[in-house]
């Protein structure tokens, strides 16, 4: 079946992919647009739902060169639209150790010594296609807020967009998961109950209850099942 | 692109039933009730939707068509053709697949002495993980237990799972959230510390923890990154599209293919760890899908041609809610969670008409039956029908702000196409979402194929023939660790003999005796096609025609 199948009354606009010109039906996404004209993806495609990033891309409008920024799968196209694929930025990602690591700002610098040379411009907020405020954690990452980086880079999906349009060659979306697995690994703690939990489960505290529920009939388990409290909100 | 004012009218009627839907509380439907329900309504239980699988291991049992189309389907490659004699790689592990379960067994098999290859069809960490939205179970509270988990997860299967898979499910979960958080994963907390549960569909107390509504998203960012930081050898868009056995009939690695340029790859490898996720783009009756491009059930396809049985392929996930307006994102999925915090399920006149919280096949059944016997369901524009999920109620009954904190993706998703679900509610209908069942597994990931390992999506029984929301990112944890040391452990004293495709030449004769091969297509699909092939008297690529040398220089 063709996900781009539709009905023959759709209003046809006109679309340009890579510089040449296509006719396609209203409604459709970038992504949908580009199979509609005969195009099979290999590269940037990916859960087709907004969560992959692998779709980042950018376009402007035949008379309108100033560029926007989307996630192909979501955004819909719109007459004179010009539209590229962008399937692969090269972007430094180090190798560390979080473990050996601590949660500072100075800990950032060692791993990624270039993002000081940030100026400020803020074009990687204008590129974010969650419209997230990449030069607001960018900023808390100088300060050595990575608390503030986890709450405000939170929902990146990492598509690269604001690596591609930075001037100085930073990459704001590793130095936000860094800071986010900082954080997690030494601002946070495992709760005591879920540790001990795990213990109580090592020390086969529940196997015996298991096991009998496994000698069970269905019959049996069908009544234990439907009589069990269920928590209300 | 808000609502159409028709539509329009019968948003007003949910807001208009809100408050005096507040506390009203639809029965939940026993065991014993749903099937039914089911049989009448649930695409699984449409005879003309399967057939008879006519060759290999699972000969005689029922499965979509589209699977058993993929699964009967002769070999992409010719093995007189291919030279085993000098591997590209030669390795302790070979995983298959690089989302969450893939990307666990590596870290596990890598931590204990192994040295990995991942090979994946997309990028690293594309995979049905990252669009998981509404958590991963784990039995922690005080007012809760693995047992409970246990019980749970059978009862929403109606008690169709392998038991022992469920015993080793609910015992490691803990545990594999602990092991999350230690690589970096930011679970939701409460202000004392603890995690922050929410209660999802069949569960009988809060259990899903959960990092907003980018659970998977966080999880598989992270264990990508360590991945890299560890420096495991990974080759992307290179999909296995062959197991290679040795002369005993061990797994001994794979046939790899440069998806880009067509050029193989031949791994020898001591172990392989199948994990290459689901089956959501076959469109399994026509649905739309939740699922990732690359979910085309590869790994079940060349399983099966290596002789490894499958259990529970009779059995599809249709998630209950998924987006059925605006049609640019039909199929998408609206997660559970939108539930567990008070979402309700209501129809065209604003009455509830099934507990929002039933199992996923339950509340499929009911959705379709709402929309079909009882034609209570909401048309859009495009012929697409659907019902209501009352977002709004979620902030009546929790307080302003509750949506936007606990489901930014929803909000965001919909928010691209001008519906605030703060204020409106969305209109969703059932999806194709997860393949139950898979590969024949034990508890601590082996296939019956010695060598052959399997984790996640891809292998079945742990859960039966209906999943609970909360238990896949969860098994993707739990059986890809599992796979993961079980190889690490196997290789210690494995040897690899004679490097052998004999299975495929094997499977090619009986295809041949069962009068398939011109019948059926080649297989793993690798990819969907959704290209519209504008004209049907140009066959195949043009390109292809010009190869060096067929182009006389004058």
């Amino acid at each position: 079946m063709s996900q781009t199948e539709t009905k023959p009354t759709a209003k046809m606009i006109d679309i340009y992919l890579m510089g040449k010109k296509y006719k396609v039906p209203e409604g459709l996404t970038i992504m949908t647009a580009m199979e509609y004209c005969g195009y099979r993806l290999i590269r940037g495609v990916g859960c087709r739902s907004a969560f992959c990033g692998a779709c980042g891309t950018v376009y402007n409008f035949k008379d309108d060169p100033a560029l926007r920024f989307a996630l192909a799968c979501q955004k819909l196209i719109e007459p004179e639209m010009c539209l590229t694929q962008i399937p692969f930025f090269p972007a430094s990602k180090p190798s560390y150790d979080i473990n050996k690591m601590e949660a500072t700002g100075d800990q950032l610098l060692k791993i990624y010594p270039d993002f000081i040379k940030c100026y400020g411009c803020n074009t990687c907020t204008k590129a974010c296609p969650q419209d997230l405020d990449v030069i607001g954690y960018m900023s808390a990452a100088i300060r050595g807020d990575l608390k503030a980086v986890t709450e405000k880079s939170f929902d990146c999906l990492m598509c690269g967009l604001c690596a591609a349009r930075c001037a100085q060659g930073l990459v704001p979306y590793n130095i936000a998961l860094l800071s986010r697995r900082l954080c997690a690994k030494h601002l946070s703690k495992i709760p005591e109950q879920t540790k001990k939990r795990i213990a109580e489960i090592n020390a086969g505290k529940y196997d015996d209850e298991i096991h009998e529920m496994q000698k069970m009939s269905v019959e049996q388990m069908t009544k234990k099942y439907n009589e069990r409290k269920i928590h209300e909100e | 692109m808000p609502y159409p004012s028709y539509m329009q009218e019968s948003v007003n009627k949910v807001a208009a039933s809100r408050e005096k839907r507040l506390h009203e509380e639809m029965p939940r439907i026993p065991v014993e009730k749903r099937q039914p329900v089911l049989s009448s309504f649930h695409p699984d239980f449409i005879k003309s939707g399967m057939r008879e699988l006519l060759v290999g291991p699972n000969k005689g049992n029922r499965t979509p068509n589209e699977l058993a189309d993929l699964l009967e389907g002769n070999s992409r490659i010719d093995p007189a053709k291919i030279n085993l004699e000098k591997p590209d790689f030669d390795v302790d592990v070979l995983v298959l697949g690089a989302g969450g379960g893939g990307g666990a067994a590596a870290l596990i098999a890598q931590e204990n002495g192994a040295n990995v290859l991942i090979a994946t069809k997309l990028r690293l960490g594309d995979a049905n993980t990252v669009g998981a939205q509404g958590g991963t179970q784990a039995a922690d509270r005080t007012d809760d237990s693995p047992s409970l988990h246990y019980l749970d997860t059978m009862g929403g299967a109606r008690f169709t799972n392998n038991v022992k898979l469920v015993e080793a499910l609910v015992k490691d979960a803990p545990d594999a959230i602990a092991w999350l958080e230690s690589l970096g994963v930011n679970w939701d907390k409460n202000p004392d510390g603890s995690y922050h549960e929410v209660a999802l569909a069949g569960e009988a107390v809060p259990r899903c923890h959960c990092a907003k509504d980018y659970t998977g998203l966080e999880c598989m960012r992270v264990v990508r990154d360590e991945i890299r930081c560890r420096n495991i050898n990974h080759i992307e868009f290179a999909p296995a599209i062959e197991l290679i056995l040795d002369d005993k009939g061990h797994a001994a690695g794979a046939v790899l293919v440069n998806l880009e340029t067509n050029e193989i790859t031949i791994v020898k490898a001591k172990a392989v760890v199948m994990a290459t996720g689901g089956i959501g783009r076959l469109h399994v009756q026509g649905f739309p899908t939740t699922n990732h491009y690359g979910a085309t059930a590869d790994g079940l396809v060349m399983a099966y041609r290596a002789g490894c049985p499958l259990v529970d392929i009779d059995t599809m996930q249709y998630h209950p809610t998924c987006a059925a307006y605006p049609i640019a994102i039909l199929g998408q999925l609206v997660t559970e969670k939108v539930r567990g915090v008070g979402a309700q399920v209501v129809n065209i006149d604003g009455e509830q008409f099934a507990h929002p919280l039933e199992p996923r096949d339950m509340l499929a059944a009911c959705i379709i039956r709402e929309c079909t016997e009882r034609n209570k369901g909401i048309p859009t524009p495009t012929g697409q029908i659907g019902v209501w999920l009352d977002s709004p109620r979620i902030d009546l009954l929790h307080g302003k702000g509750t949506v936007e904190k606990e489901l930014p993706a929803m909000v965001r998703q919909f928010q691209r196409f001008g519906i605030d679900i703060t204020k409106e509610p969305m209109l969703i209908y059932p999806a194709l979402h997860y393949q139950n069942g898979g590969i024949k597994i034990e508890p601590n990931g082996a296939t019956p194929i010695p060598g052959l390992f399997a984790g996640g999506e891809c292998e079945g029984g742990v859960h039966g023939k209906n999943r609970l929301g909360g238990n896949s990112t969860l098994d993707i944890w739990v059986f890809g660790r599992r796979a993961g040391r079980s190889a690490a452990e196997y290789v210690k004293t494995a040897k690899v003999g004679k490097l052998s495709l004999n299975h495929v030449n094997k499977w090619q004769d009986e295809l041949k005796k069962a009068g398939l091969v011109e019948k059926r297509p080649v297989s793993p699909k690798i990819l969907p096609d959704y290209a519209r092939q504008p004209h049907d008297y140009l066959s195949g690529n043009v390109i292809d025609k010009i190869k060096p040398g067929s182009i006389k220089v004058a």
